[in-house]
């Protein structure tokens, strides 16, 4: 099977002075969890960005599928944000509709099982949930595609240590052979041992992709520890 | 509930570790078959990649094998079992005298140390039980 992702030379600036993604080549297999780690700045979010067709690459080019990005490819990739686009006054059930309308691939037995999972009302009001139960509502509408490919950006830095483990007890769960998520965060820790390979970036530029056992293995350290080494302020 | 890992070996290695201790202690009887995949890596709160690649790493060693499309299940080969029973427990003794040798006790002293131990918990005097298991007397 073909490669998932294709990234080829792809580089995006902001200013001349500011290039968030710096010629990146990486190509990303199916079947994998991936971290997608970097300091503040280091351009995880505008690579998300691209990889969404929501930014333009100044050169270079992503394939994904074998299919450039645009519309064919946003049917298969499911796209966390980084913050929320939902009204706050739909009803979770509306937004269920919302994205059952949008998207073929979506399950609405998947999502109302996960929000019964996390007691979380489905005729509630978005605006009248807190910060943390707004995110696991997204997580959770973005989580029931059966999506190719799941890009996830800061998924769980608002929310708690017991739905932070529901939450990656999820992806876990909903984890298919077939499709690839890459998670965006600073909380490596948290989800390391949930992580198949991280991905290091700095200055828009890609410093290193290898699997997790291989830091272990090499480092002899966590990749969180390994992280605080390589990026040591 | 998830397994507890340690942060410096990678983890496949102490995923295949832990199992391999279920194994032995008869948490996964010889011949019996083991949860998938999935479940495991669920249970852990692991990678299901990582998981697969701790039973292969088992597989290798014989402990486990694949029954075609079906699942795994443990060897039926008890004296193998019984074997990495035995070289793990050496393995703990081993550690455990590496430990009390950096406080000075030889093999002689640590093995009257377990023994008296050993006499303290089972013998008659029982009323050096911990606070914790009082509660559970009254009970009584």
């Amino acid at each position: 099977m073909e490669d998932l992702i294709a990234i080829k030379n792809l580089t995006k600036a902001y200013d001349s002075r500011h290039v968030a993604v710096n010629d990146i080549t990486l190509t990303l297999p199916r079947g994998r969890i991936i971290g997608l780690l970097g300091p503040n700045g280091s351009g995880k979010t505008t690579l998300i960005k691209l990889i969404n067709g929501l930014l333009t690459p100044d050169s270079g080019s992503i394939l994904i599928n074998g299919e450039p990005v645009g519309t064919k490819t946003k049917a298969h990739v499911a796209y966390l944000p980084d913050r929320t686009y939902l009204a706050g006054n739909r009803k979770i059930n509306e937004c269920l509709d919302f994205f059952g309308d949008f998207y073929a691939d979506f399950s609405r037995e998947k999502a109302c099982e996960m929000l019964s999972g996390l007691k979380i009302d489905p005729a509630a009001r978005m605006q009248t949930l807190s910060k943390g139960n707004r995110e696991k509502v997204q997580l959770i509408l973005v989580m029931s595609r059966n999506a190719d490919l799941y890009v996830l950006d800061e998924p769980i830095a608002g929310v708690d240590p017991a739905a932070r483990d529901y939450i990656l007890r999820t992806i876990i769960n909903n984890y298919n052979p077939g499709a690839t998520v890459l998670i965006s965060t600073h909380l490596i820790g948290d989800i390391e041992q949930v992580l198949d390979e991280v991905i290091f970036m700095r200055y828009g530029r890609l410093v290193l992709y290898t699997s997790v056992d291989n830091i272990r293995e090499q480092h002899g350290k966590s990749v969180d520890a390994y992280f605080r080494e390589v990026f040591a302020c | 509930m998830a397994w507890e890992l340690d942060s410096e070996r990678p983890i496949y290695a102490q995923l295949a570790e832990k199992i391999k201790m279920g194994i032995i202690s008869g948490q996964y009887p010889a011949g019996s078959w083991l949860p998938s995949v999935r479940e495991l890596a669920a249970e852990a709160a692991v990678n299901p990649n990582t998981m697969q690649k701790a039973l292969t790493e088992l597989e290798r060693t014989g402990l486990i094998a694949t029954r075609r499309t079906n699942g795994r299940t443990v060897t039926e080969d008890a004296a193998l079992i019984g074997r990495l029973r035995e070289e793990t427990a050496r393995e703990l003794a081993r550690s455990f005298l590496h430990k009390l040798g950096e406080l000075g006790y030889d093999a002689n002293s640590a093995a009257e140390l377990v023994q008296g131990l050993q006499e303290r918990e089972e013998g008659p005097g029982e009323k050096q039980t911990e606070t914790g298991n009082e509660s559970v007397k009254t009970d009584r």
